[in-house]
Parts: structure tokens; sequence; C-alpha cells
């Protein structure tokens, strides 16, 4: 035997093998790291969404006693078979429009006040958007409420537009009631989205638009609008999903006639107590509601 | 020659910033002209103006005879190669140089047949479904260039359209573009504050600082005849020695020397004497100058070698002197401290006044 013996190449590999192994250790804690750091937001997202969600799921096959308890026996389909009546499509159907409206409404509205802001210098840019957030320092039950006030049979609009020599306008509890209701409570979610699109805009393709013979409006069709669609996107999302699931406005502002699809599921849980059919209502919306945003994801993808 | 693009007086002010001030120019047609100044001088103001994206506050805009001043971009026969390209990320390379065409509704197969052929001659018609993102900067470059040229506008401008470019691809961008002009013909205003840019390519060059304009002239004129300090200046190193107006074709330096150099300032009156450090010759002391030319003592204080030439600083009694000699074998290298004269010739020596 030499004193100095070959290396075992068993022993090369693993020296070899080492280096790798170190970076991987490195890896390792590094996301060992980040599951710590992210730790609170899983444990506050399990306790609070996961099992929730988990339990509405669970609920929406269970069964109904007479007394309007909840049987978690006897598995079966029976509320979802319910979603197809007449009445649940109708109120289904009424509170997609009233969304779809209160979507396109803010829309339009937010649009050009995000342009316009978008445009203003960046000390006058900063001042607006704090002007736009100043309504969410107070309740949203109060400022509910607050339109009450003003859309009363006596209140100021009514007193306003009988002083103009109109016949008094009262929308109290009335769709229309509801419809500015949401479209006030949700236009700074689809300002806000439209703001950072436009505000990130490179106006010197715009420029090159209208320097390539495209006029005013063409250019702003050809190169802002669709420059701008992830906000319209993000923005109408943001405010079509509160909207067609929302019940403080409604209950507020709406007529007892009209029921929503919010009031419906309360009134599920509440009133009828019947839990499983509530919950399968609520599992239906947010099926369609994910749905939806995926297509409009995929679709907004497509053309960018 | 008929003028493409005429501006009078034309003025810009922005709240208190005189951007651009009292500008007089006249741009030939197909003419390759620079606008060269500092960053801040008024360029792009003045390029903006002609595009159509600012209105003058006062002053007079004519395109091809046409008054101009306050009409949109898009009533302008006039095409822009922003520097920052500006390229519309949503639309294909194909999508971006049809843009144009499309708005002023030609026929499609038309369309695709300008496009294809643009699209040729900057050498990209592989990419024309890319988008982009998906083009190198040159690449990008070539495509803002396509997307202008295809309308054949009657002026192109172009705000430093190579300033994002490194200097290889810059430099043989600079030559492709040049000449591209003059296979087109179209008329170029470019601006850029690059002076071996403006150098290289351009037919004239007006030189502006502060919102107006200095001196405009063929690159040799604006190079060896500066008219103004701050034109010698910006323009490539150059010496400058003060002296008193003798009369109309010699001045006398301070040392009491009378240099032949044909001027225009009244006799008495202080000017500055430019002369650019290659037209300079270093001779030995005991060397014999040729006659005719003017000479100063001197001693090397400083030698750089720069590969083709030696740069040196000689101090004389006009002051520190730069000299550029060539790194050819017949030319004398001197050391450092050795005493030296510095010798040029009459037609070396600009007189400005200042
Ligand atoms: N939109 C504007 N608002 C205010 N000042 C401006 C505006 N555009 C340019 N300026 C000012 O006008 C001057 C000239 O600018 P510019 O034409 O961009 O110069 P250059 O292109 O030569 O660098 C600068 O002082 C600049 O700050
Ligand atoms: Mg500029």
């Amino acid at each position: 035997m030499s004193e100095h013996p070959l290396p075992d190449p068993a022993d090369t590999i693993a020296e070899m093998l080492h280096q790798p192994e170190l970076e991987s250790d490195a890896v390792r804690s590094e996301s060992r790291r980040g599951v710590l750091i992210a730790l609170p937001s899983w444990i506050y997202l399990t306790l609070f969404f996961a099992i929730p969600l988990l339990i509405v799921v669970v609920y929406s096959f269970a069964t109904r006693s007479s007394t309007g308890l909840t049987r978690l026996t006897g598995w079966n389909i029976e509320s979802y078979k319910r979603l197809f009546d007449p009445l649940v499509a109708e109120i289904a159907f009424r509170s997609i429009v009233l969304a779809v409206a209160t979507t396109l409404i803010c829309l339009a509205v937010s649009y050009p006040f995000a342009y316009y802001i978008a445009t203003r210098t960046p000390k006058w840019r900063n001042l607006l958007i704090v002007l736009v957030l100043i309504p969410f320092w107070s309740n949203f039950l109060v400022r509910t409420y607050a339109w009450r006030i003003i859309l009363g049979s006596d209140g100021p609009l009514a007193q306003i537009t009988e002083w103009m020599g109109f016949e008094p306008v009262r929308l109290l509890f009335t769709n229309s009631a509801v419809l500015i209701g949401l479209v006030y409570g949700y236009l700074p979610f689809m300002v806000l989205p439209l703001y950072a699109a436009l505000e990130r805009m490179d106006w010197s393709l715009v420029e090159a638009a209208r320097d390539l013979y495209a006029d005013g409006w063409t250019a702003f069709r050809k190169v802002t609008w669709p420059l701008s669609r992830p906000g319209v996107i993000a923005g109408s999302i943001l405010v079509f999903i509160p909207s067609l699931g929302a019940y403080v406005t409604p209950a507020l502002l709406g007529g007892a006639k009209t029921t929503l699809l919010g009031d419906y599921i309360v009134s599920q849980f509440l009133a009828a107590r019947n839990q499983p059919f509530g919950s399968a209502l609520s599992v239906a919306v947010m099926v369609v509601m994910l749905g939806a945003v995926v297509v409009y994801f995929r679709s907004g993808a497509k053309n960018l | 020659m008929t003028d493409s693009v005429k501006l009078t007086g034309v003025t810009k002010r922005f709240g208190d910033v005189l951007a651009v001030d009292d500008l007089h120019l006249n741009v030939a047609d197909g003419e390759f002209f620079s606008l060269l100044g500092p960053s801040g001088c008024g360029k792009t103001t003045t390029l903006r103006m002609i595009a159509g994206f600012e209105f003058p506050t006062s002053g007079s805009l004519t395109i091809r005879g046409q008054e101009m001043a306050l009409n949109p971009p898009n009533e302008r026969p006039v095409n822009t190669v922003f520097q920052s390209y500006a390229l519309f990320p949503h639309m294909t390379i194909e999508e971006n140089v049809g843009f144009g065409l499309r708005m002023k509704k030609v026929a499609p197969a038309d369309i695709a047949q300008r496009v294809k052929r643009t699209l040729d001659m900057v050498q990209l018609s592989h990419r024309a479904s890319a988008s982009p993102s998906q083009l190198s900067g040159g690449q990008q470059q070539r495509v803002a260039l396509a997307r202008a040229l295809v309308n054949e506008p009657q002026v192109l401008l172009l705000d430093e359209p190579l300033g994002a470019l490194d200097l290889k691809l810059r430099q043989a961008m600079q030559l492709e573009l040049k000449d591209l002009q003059q296979r087109v013909g179209i008329t170029f205003i470019y601006v850029t504050h690059d002076q071996d840019e403006a150098l290289t390519m351009s037919d004239r060059i007006g030189v502006m600082s502060d919102g107006k304009l200095l001196q405009v002239g063929g690159p040799q004129d604006i190079y060896e005849h500066p008219r103004s300090r701050f034109v010698a200046d910006f323009i490539g190193e150059i010496n400058l020695m003060p002296a008193v107006a003798v009369d109309r074709d010699s001045v006398k330096l301070l040392d009491g020397q009378v240099l032949m150099a044909p001027h225009d300032a009244p006799a008495g009156r202080s000017v500055t004497v430019a002369i650019r450090p290659e037209r300079f010759t270093l001779f030995r002391p005991d060397a014999e100058i040729p006659s005719g030319r003017s000479s100063i003592a001197g001693k090397v204080i400083r030698r750089i070698y720069h590969g083709d030439v030696f740069l040196y600083d000689v101090d004389t009694a006009e002051g520190l002197l730069e000299v550029k000699e060539e790194n050819r074998p017949n030319v004398e290298v001197f050391e450092i401290d050795s005493q030296v004269v510095v010798s040029w010739s009459p037609s070396a020596a600009t007189v400005i006044e200042d």
C-alpha cells in the first residue's frame, strides 16, 4: 500500500456534489425564510377565508331540518337544483344587470376623471387622488345613510327639483337609488386602477400616433385606450364583483319589491333559515364571478 | 433651392422659461440639417414646434411655403423619429410601420406593399410580425425610422435618434442614416448634442445655445470659422488667445506680436484669436520656421499619448496652448520640459469678436 492512496472515486463524486449541495442549502433556507415571513398571512387566510369557504361548500350539500337547523348527514345536491328556480334566475338576472350598469357607469365617469388626474403635474395628481380617497375616511354605512337623506322624499334632491319647477324627484327605495349608491360606493375602485394605468402611459406614443396622421380621437382609440386596458379590466372587476353581491346598499336604498342576490342570500341564512340553499347560492355566485374574472383576464392578456 | 422648412422670429415660452428665442432658420429641400447644442438649449422644443407638438408663442413657421405654426401634427407633411422610438407596444412591427398609411386611408394592398418595401430597406422584413419588445435597440431604432419614412414625408424630424445606442452601433448608424437620406432625398432635421455626429452627417449645422441660434453653416465652416466663443468651444477643442484688433487684416497678441487674420472688428477693439490644436505645429527652438507662419515659444508641460495623436500642453506667453500632433514616423515627439516653438499658418487663426 502506498502512503498516498488514490482517492476513492466515490469520495471525489461526493466532493463534486458538495458544492451544489451547499447552494441548494442556501436556496432552501432562503425559501424557509420566505415561508416564515408569509406565515401570518397564511394563518389569517386559512382562518378567515379558507375555513369559512369550506364550511359554506360543505353546508351547500347538507340538508335543512324541518326546524331550520342544518343536518350534516344525507349529503345531496337538492340546494343546487333549486338554483334553477325561475325566481332565482330572475333575481340573478336583475343583480347582473345592476352590476353591469354600475360597472359601465363607473367606467364612463372614472375614465375622463382618471385621464384628467393622470395628465396633471405630479403635485396636483397627488392632491386629486387624496380627494378620491377622502370618502373612505368615514364609514360606508354612514355614507349610505347620507344618500337616504339626499334621495329621501323631503331630501335635497326633491327640494331642488321642485324649486327648479319640476315634479319633485324622489328616488329613495327604487332601483335608481341602488344604482346611484353602488356607483357612488365603488367609484374609487374604478378610478384608482384607471389612474394607475394612465399615469404609466408613455405619452410620446400618443404624439407618435398624432405624428402619423391620427386625429385626437383616433389616437385615443388606437393607442391610449388599448394601452389603458389593464386598468379598465382591473377596475371593472373590482366594481363588478362587489356590485353583484352588494347587500348594504340595496338594503338601505332599495325597495322591498326588488330582491337582489345579496339580499336573497342573507334572507336564506336569516329569515328562511335555509343554510344549505344560502350556501349553494353563495358558491354559485363565487363560481360565476371566478369564471368571469378568468375569461376577462384571458381576453385582456390576448389583446395586449 | 426651395425652402422646406422656414422659421421666422419663432419664440417659445413655457411660463417663465424662454425655451426658444427669436429663431430664424431656413432649411432647404433635401438637406440634412442638424440642430446642435448642449442639453436644455431648446433643440427639442424647436423640433416639436416643427412637428406640431408645441405651438410657437410668436413667430411664423412655414413648411413648403405653407404657414403651419398652429396646425396639429396630423395635418403636417412631416414625420418624427422619437428619441425613445415610441413604437406602439401593442402592435407588431408591420402594424407599427403601416400605422401612418392606415390613418391616411391608403388602400390595404398598397399599405402591405409599401410596408414590405420599407422594412426591406431597413433590413427588418424577417421581423415583420415580431412585437417591438422582442427587438434590440438598434432594430427598434430602424423600425422607428421605417415607420416615419414609409409615409414619404417632405421633412423627417429626428430627435437624438441614436442617443440610446452604444458607440460602435451609433457610428455605423450615422453612416447608414446619411446614406439613407441621400437615397430617399427627404429633408432631414436632426437634433443632437454630439458634435461629432453633427459634423459627420450634416450638410449644414445650426448651433444653439440658450434658446438662440448662434451660427448656421456647413460642418467645415462651423468647425474652422466659429463666430463666437460658445461655438468655438462647443465644437471640439480650441485654443483661445486674447488680442486687440489692429486693422481689418491683423490683430496684436498680448506679447506684441502682430498676426495676419482677417476680421470685421474696429481697430482697438479687444478680440479673441481661436486656433484648433491640430492646426499648430511644434518645432525645436533652433529650427527654422517657414516664412509666413506665426510662432510663439514655450515649454512642454504635459504630453498625453492618444494612440493616433500626441496631445501637448505648452506653456507660452499667451497662456497654456493645447497642441495636437499626429503620431507618424516623420513627426518629432517632444519630451516634457523641452523648449519648443508653437507655430501656425495665418489661415489657421479665426478672430472672434465677442
Ligand atoms: N413642456 C415644458 N414645460 C416647461 N419647460 C419646458 C418644457 N419643455 C422644455 N422646457 C424647457 O425649455 C428649455 C429647452 O428645452 P429643450 O427644448 O428640451 O432642450 P434640448 O432639447 O436642447 O435639451 C429647457 O429649459 C426646458 O426645461
Ligand atoms: Mg432634447
